[in-house]
């Protein structure tokens, strides 16, 4: 009997791959031998969701193991120990440290089913032909290399893709409209003496950076030619800004962590602060008012893609391409979406999603019904809009990319001396 | 004969030595020829350099941290030092029944069977704005107004850090004492000094050694720390531990390695110090 059963499960999942595999157009490599392979992939906690590496198993059959780490660890992962990842799953800020060491290696467009259906993002660079480039690390501007052994960022599509983008979105000040109980609108109000010992920054110095820019240039502070890619005098200045407002007692404290984020947040220690979108949302979850606020002078956005060890060769090469082809073709888009994030090719996405989800996260429609996350929390109820409203208007509203910068030894230092101070 | 005996001593002392040079000698060895390399971003460049040196001397901030560090060791020590000799004398001196003394040792490791971290961590909502603490003695109309600095303050940093090590305290003065001969004690009384000459006169000169090993614990243990400091002050204070932990976190091995140097000569030089007040191996 038992046995029964399970030959009926093994039948049925060889006709889901049978089915999968027919759904994919790129070239299979479905030998018996790919069951051994097994695919080593890191990267920020975001993106590397066990569901994936399950649903990898089950579509493409072989055996994907994630390891979640922080923005810093990643990028020092990709950076010193190249024999340790197969597949590392980084920010594009990361691909601009991490390329020059030549541990990634460039991948072919053409054998990228989805190539042309990848979001102007990260090919032109612009959302909209009629859009304009924001400032900092845009994903396209390291999108892309002269060849397979290309060293330095080529300015246009070559058919030479550093990075696969896989995920990004907008970021903003998370608030708890609650506790403060008026509208905010600028991204002046993280240095609101009414907010003194109320308000957090993260401590990741690349990206904490940023939103202390987008603070200081609102503020009316600073100007500067660009946020992405400061002068130490800029630096200076804003830290300057920043180190008095800490002095004075502004901050409650700093967090690293997805889930210090979250703890600040809920605990009403914090109410207003740097947010990434799903924390929002674990707050969101356990009944606590949190809401993405989107400010007048736009968003810190960043993307993540998947990039290839350049010691990957051969039928784990392959596989690789498969899992790239697997990734764009739609079921992990419409996860992703359905926590808040973005797909790198929407309309793929749209398949795995019912009218209200894509409604409600991507066109910015009010929910017709009950919006819940990918493992049945309840994030919003009918009625109740997108903060910030649809795609357009959110990716349309950047004003800065995460970055890297010039001066990042710099910038490094005099952040120690901000947290130190 | 002679020579053979010696040869034997050679070979008997050679796991130790072996293991001492590889995991011991070497690294420390590495770390501080890194110290005087180059670094860039995603590279570490082997030319000899002095400019992670003249950075970190440089800077007014290293030597803020520096005094920051020395704050947590003195403070820290200073109470756990209280605490846990208190602790020990009353085990070693109070209980007589030596079952219930070994009962009572061991109740006090129990919070060390569980993670350090989780011990730090759980602190956080005790002492939060919102926490227990705080609703606690609003409740009891102590305070108006939730106490701010419980939390993310050198104080929520020193609290953990005693919570955290006043065992390392406790076991080498516990030791000590429980090796004094009761018989001083009693020709102290027959002599006529009073409980308190009794303590400084006999019992705390005798008991030295622990106290100096539980210095040197404790000592180490928070200067070296980074995070119970992050997670205490809520990444807003920092010693020379997070100095070093930011840096490696940010690639900058070689600049890592250079404030390492300094806060192991650093301690070295205090660890020298405190061995000229008390021989430990003289005592022991």
């Amino acid at each position: 009997m038992s046995k029964m059963r399970y030959s009926r499960r093994a039948v049925l999942k060889g006709g889901a791959a049978a089915v999968a595999a027919s759904a994919l157009p790129a070239p299979m490599v479905w030998a018996q031998e790919i069951k051994d392979i097994t695919l080593r992939q890191f990267g920020t906690g975001v993106s590397n969701l066990n569901d994936v590496a399950n649903k990898v198993k089950e579509d493409l059959g072989f055996t994907l193991e994630m390891t979640a780490l922080d923005s810093d660890s990643v990028t020092q992962r990709a950076a010193t120990q190249p024999d340790s990842f197969d597949i590392a799953d980084i920010e594009y800020w990361i691909c601009k440290k991490v390329w020059p060491t030549g541990n990634l290696q460039a991948m072919d467009t053409s054998k990228i089913a989805n190539y042309d259906k990848i979001v102007g993002i990260f090919r032109s660079g612009k959302l909209t032909p009629e859009s304009t480039i924001a400032q900092g690390t845009a994903p396209h501007s390291v999108g892309f290399v002269d060849g397979p052994g290309g060293t330095s960022f080529a300015d246009e599509e070559t058919g030479w893709m550093t990075l696969i983008p896989t995920i990004y979105n907008a970021d903003t000040l998370g608030i708890r409209p609650d506790l403060i109980g008026r509208p905010i609108e600028s991204w002046t109000e993280l240095l609101n003496p009414e907010f003194k010992g109320k308000a957090s920054i993260l401590d990741i110095s690349s990206i904490g950076i940023m939103d202390m820019a987008m603070v200081c240039e609102a503020m009316g502070e600073i100007q500067y030619g660009d946020k992405g890619n400061m002068t130490r005098e800029e630096i200076d200045k804003t830290m300057a800004i920043f180190t008095e407002a800490k002095k004075n007692g502004q901050f409650r404290a700093f967090w690293k962590t997805f889930d210090e984020s979250v703890n600040l947040m809920a605990s009403g220690e914090v109410v207003i602060q740097s947010m990434w979108s799903p924390a929002i949302t674990a707050v969101k979850s356990r009944g606590i008012d949190c809401v993405y606020q989107p400010l007048k002078e736009g968003y810190r956005s960043w993307g993540g893609g998947i990039g290839l060890s350049s010691s990957l060769s051969g039928m784990a090469l392959d596989a690789a391409y498969e899992y790239i082809n697997w990734y764009l073709s739609g079921w992990v888009g419409g996860y992703l979406m359905r926590q808040g994030y973005y797909s790198a090719v929407p309309e793929t996405s749209k398949d795995f999603m019912t009218e209200n989800e894509w409604g409600y996260w991507f066109e910015g429609k009010p929910a017709t019904d009950v919006i819940t996350s990918p493992t049945g929390d309840v994030l919003a109820q009918a009625g109740d809009t997108r903060d910030g409203g649809s795609f357009y208007d959110r990716m349309g509203a950047v004003a800065c990319w995460n970055a890297v910068m010039d001066e990042n030894q710099y910038m490094v230092r005099k952040w120690n001396e901000f947290i130190a101070s | 004969m002679l020579k053979n005996r010696h040869i034997q001593g050679w070979l008997q002392a050679s796991p130790l030595t072996l293991i001492l040079i590889g995991f011991l000698i070497l690294p420390i060895i590495t770390i501080v020829v890194v110290s005087f390399w180059q670094a860039t971003e995603f590279s570490i460049i082997p030319a000899f350099t002095l400019e992670n040196y003249e950075f970190l001397f440089g800077s007014p901030v290293t030597y803020k941290v520096f005094f920051a560090t020395f704050k947590y060791a003195a403070i820290t020590w200073a109470l756990t030092l209280a605490i846990g000799f208190t602790v020990a004398y009353y085990l070693a001196f109070h209980i007589k029944n030596q079952t219930t003394q070994i009962a009572l040792f061991l109740l006090c490791t129990i919070p060390f069977w569980t993670s350090n971290i989780i011990r730090m961590i759980s602190w956080i909502p005790f002492l939060g704005r919102n926490g227990i603490a705080n609703s606690m003695l609003q409740s009891w109309g102590v305070i108006d107004q939730p106490l701010e600095w419980l939390l993310y303050s050198d104080f929520s940093v020193i609290l953990a850090f005693v919570h955290l090590y006043t065992l390392f305290m406790v076991v080498p003065i516990f030791n000590t004492m429980t090796r004094i001969d009761h018989s001083l004690i009693e020709a102290a009384r027959d002599n006529g000094a009073s409980g308190f000459q009794t303590l400084t006169h006999v019992i705390l000169p005798l008991t030295k050694p622990g106290i100096m090993i539980g210095t040197i614990f404790v000592l180490t243990l928070v200067m070296g720390d980074f995070i119970t400091v992050r997670f205490m002050s809520g990444s807003q204070k920092a010693n020379v531990g997070r100095l070093i932990s930011n840096d490696i976190s940010l690639l900058q091995y070689p600049s890592a390695a250079a404030t390492a140097v300094i806060l192991l000569i650093t301690v070295l030089i205090v660890i020298g110090i405190l061995l000229r007040f008390v021989d430990i191996r003289k005592e022991l």
